[in-house]
Order: C-alpha cells, then structure tokens, then sequence
C-alpha cells in the first residue's frame, strides 16, 4: 500500500480499477455496507465534489465533510475582531479573498470596504507585507487564518519583517491546528466517523507521524490524502480495507508530498514565531492547544496585543448549522435556510461563502438537493 | 486554498524568491520554507511559498495522473452543466 501504487499512477484505468475495488470490498463485507468516512479538508471537499466520486460509491458509503475550511471554524468572535480593527484609522487590512464576505455580528469585511475602509485582498502574506513597505504612514494588520500548511507562511512574513527593521506591519492570528480538532472530533459522542481522510498539505508540513494517536490511541482508521480523484479513490478504498480488516491503520497515501517527519524547516520557523494556545473554533468549541498565538518575543507584531479590540457579545445568525456541518453531524440540506435564505450571492454563514465551505460545494455540485 | 498541482521551479533570484510554471502559468514564489531548492525543482506551493520539494519522478508521476483525472472530472462537469442549475 505504501510505494507500490506510483506504479499504478501510470495507469489511465486506474480510477476505474479502484472504484471496483471499493465495490468488491463493500459487498464481501458486511462491516463495509453502511460506513461514513470524514474527508476533514476543504480542498479535500471540493475535488470530491467536482470529480463526482460521491455518485460512483457503492450505496451505504457517505462522505461527510469536517472542520478543514480555515475561514468556516474561524469563530465569530475573531470575524468580529477583523471588522473592528479594519475600522480603525490609519489601518489598512490585508487578507485573503475567501473572508471578505463572511458575515460577521453587525457586519463584513465587504460592507466596511464598500463604506470606504480600505481592506485589500493578497494571495500571500508577502505581499501584505509589501503593502506596509509601500505605506509606512499606516499599519498594514494581515489578518491570519489557516492551519499549520499557512501558518508558517505567516510566521514567515513575522520573521521577515523583523529581519527589516519594519515597525507598521502586525498580525491578527487565528490560526488553528488539525491534530487537537481531530482529537476533539473522535472524542464527540454526537459525531459518528469510521474512518477519517487526513488532510494533504497540513501533512506536507507536520507529517505522518503527527497523527499516530489516532491509530495508536483512539484505533481509527486513517489515510493521508492528495488531492486528485485517483488519490481520493485510492483513500477511500485503503479506508474500506481497513474497517474491513478490523485493523486500523495510519496509511501515508499521498507519499510523494508527505513524509513522516514532515518539513522541519517550515516546523521550525512556526515555532520560532507561534505558541499553541487554546482557540475557540466554530462548532466544536473551546480546543485545547487548538490554536496558535503569537509568542511574547514578537508582540510588536501582534495586533491583538497592540490594538484595544473591542467586539460585540457574537450573535450566531440565527438558524445557520454550520457548526453541525463542521463536525459531520448535519448535511447542508438539512439546515433550514439552504438555497432559500442562505445562497453563495447572499451568504448567512461562512460554510456558504468559502470557495472550501461545505455549503458552497453543496449548492455548486449537487444539484437535486 | 491548497493548490494541489506541483510546479516547476523556473528561476531562483538573490532575495529567495522563485518563479514558478504551474502547468503553463508562471507565478513567483518564496522559498523561505524550503531546503535547498534549485530550478528544475518540482514544489507544492501553498499561499506564496513552496512547502515542499518533489521528487521529479514522482512530480512528473502525479502531473500524468493529474492529466488523467482531470480528463475524469471534465466529464463529470460535462454532466453536471447540461443539469442546468442555477448560481
Ligand atoms: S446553508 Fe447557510 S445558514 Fe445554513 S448552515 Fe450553510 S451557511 Fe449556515
């Protein structure tokens, strides 16, 4: 299972060998008929979606998506936060595209560009960084969201900056770290998973290893993922194999990219610049070491720490179930304002505005529902 | 927001910044988080920066799968654009 698939990459008909795979093995066993596996990152979402994998699986076998849409689980509380520091004067905000229409309590990012707050959309923390080079009269906040493949990126732009002497860049960190998540999710009683599809590119940086306490604590199967049909397929079937089995395993499917150790450079310039602290997320809480702050020795650069940040007491849109969709206990479907209320040109909660939320891929892929 | 297809390293200048072909389109990006990178180097890139440096044998691998499974989802959207919904 490990090397010896690259060999079958070549093969034009792999894909279709491997969706029989999945349905010989469903139907020898009967541990297999009804099974929900949990792909846990957004991009994971998307390409199964746009690929058309769920309409190919045997009945009896559902994907549900989790908590891997960083701007989905950023908490209302921390949308609220970016809108209050984008009000501020001589500020200009950075960040990326996907959270400018999050609606946040009394507010969004969009609504206080269109009233003249100047809020810029970057592809890479680089480039916020520029931005502060190109107006040093004003304090350029990019605003941090992502797991541990962005926030090295980030942790890197920190480092940059310091290297350079800049004193007017600063960021608002609310990133959040997979492995706490995931603990947390296992752990639910209402969420009911056999089998989990870890996320690529989180994987790139942390490693196979960072994950070995599913397998070893919690006995959960486990695959490691890249993100092209034939690698979704081939999780899914090394999933199959495993409940079939009855022998969990921590399988490393996507072994061009993700290697035990993962990338200890990326590692060490996280570390260098972010502390894990405990992080509120949407829909699963309060994590413990599900988040990270930036450390006391690059402050300067902390918005949260230079600026008096005041929110309103959050209001959840009323009716929206995006936290049930982040943990895989409800389907967009199932949450009353779907394509009535909520829709991706008038979004009520972040799962319908992210290009990566579940919501969005719903109303964009399935078209019967 | 990941960026699943690797891409080839193109030109390396002296402030660690690369220019990137991501199947045909150049983009720059950093190599900050990345040991050793060389052009001719294969890399997955994620919000600016190259994370990680692929084998070229594997890249080339994954980018002939790429094309094999793109093949495999246009006719998915084929199928999903003649169901005429609306966005
Ligand atoms: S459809 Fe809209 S309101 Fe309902 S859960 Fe999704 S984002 Fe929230």
């Amino acid at each position: 299972m490990s090397i010896k698939h690259l060999e079958e990459y070549r093969d034009p008909e792999l894909a279709r060998r491997l969706i029989d795979r999945i349905q010989s093995i469903s139907s020898k066993s009967v541990g297999t008929k009804s099974v929900r596996l949990m792909e846990v990152c957004g991009t994971h979402t998307v390409s199964i979606f746009r690929s058309g994998i769920r309409s190919v699986l045997p009945d009896g076998i559902s994907l549900v998506s989790g908590p891997g849409c960083p701007v989905c689980v950023t908490d209302q509380s921390d949308i609220d936060a970016f809108i209050a520091i984008s009000r501020m004067d001589h500020v200009i905000v950075a960040t990326f595209g996907d959270l400018i229409r999050v609606p946040g309590t009394d507010s969004s990012l969009q609504s206080e560009r269109a009233g003249g707050r100047d809020i810029r959309v970057v592809y890479s923390a680089l480039d916020a960084l520029n931005i502060a080079k190109q107006h040093p009269d004003k304090r350029v906040v990019f605003l941090g969201v992502g797991f541990e493949t962005t926030a090295p990126t980030i942790a890197a732009s920190i480092l940059t900056a310091n290297f350079a002497g800049l004193t007017n860049y600063l960021v608002y960190s609310a990133h959040k770290t997979v492995p706490p998540a995931l603990e947390v999710l296992v752990n639910a009683p209402d969420v009911h998973i056999d089998g989990l599809i870890l996320p690529g590119h989180v994987s790139v940086i942390l490693g196979s290893n960072a994950y070995m306490f599913l397998k070893t604590v919690h006995r959960k199967p486990c695959v490691i993922a890249g993100f092209e049909p034939v690698d979704i397929l081939h999780a899914v079937s090394s999933l199959l194999s495993q409940i079939h089995a009855g022998k969990p395993e921590l399988d490393n499917a996507y072994p061009r990219a993700v290697t035990p150790e993962g990338n200890p450079k990326a590692i060490s310039v996280m570390d260098a610049v972010f502390e894990p602290v405990d992080a509120a997320w949407r829909g699963l809480g309060t994590i413990p070491r599900g988040g990270l702050k930036i450390r006391e020795a690059y402050a300067r650069f902390d918005a949260a720490i230079q600026f008096d940040i005041q929110v309103p007491e959050p209001v959840i849109p009323n009716g929206c179930a995006c936290g049930d969709i982040l943990k895989g206990i409800k389907i967009p479907p199932e949450c009353a304002l779907y394509k009535k209320r909520c829709t991706p040109v008038d979004p009520v909660g972040p799962c319908m505005v992210s290009s990566e939320g579940t919501c969005a891929a719903y109303y964009r892929y399935v078209s019967n529902l | 927001m990941c960026l699943a297809i690797p891409s080839k390293i193109t030109h390396i200048d002296e402030n660690g910044m690369a220019t990137i072909d991501v199947d045909g389109v150049q983009r720059s990006t950093s190599l900050l988080l990345i040991e050793d990178p060389k052009v001719g180097d294969y890399v997955i890139v994620h919000a600016g920066f190259a994370i990680h440096k692929i084998d070229e044998q594997f890249a080339l691998e994954s980018l002939t799968v790429l094309r094999e499974s793109l093949a495999i989802s246009m006719q998915a959207d084929s199928r999903e654009s003649d169901m005429n919904y609306e966005l």
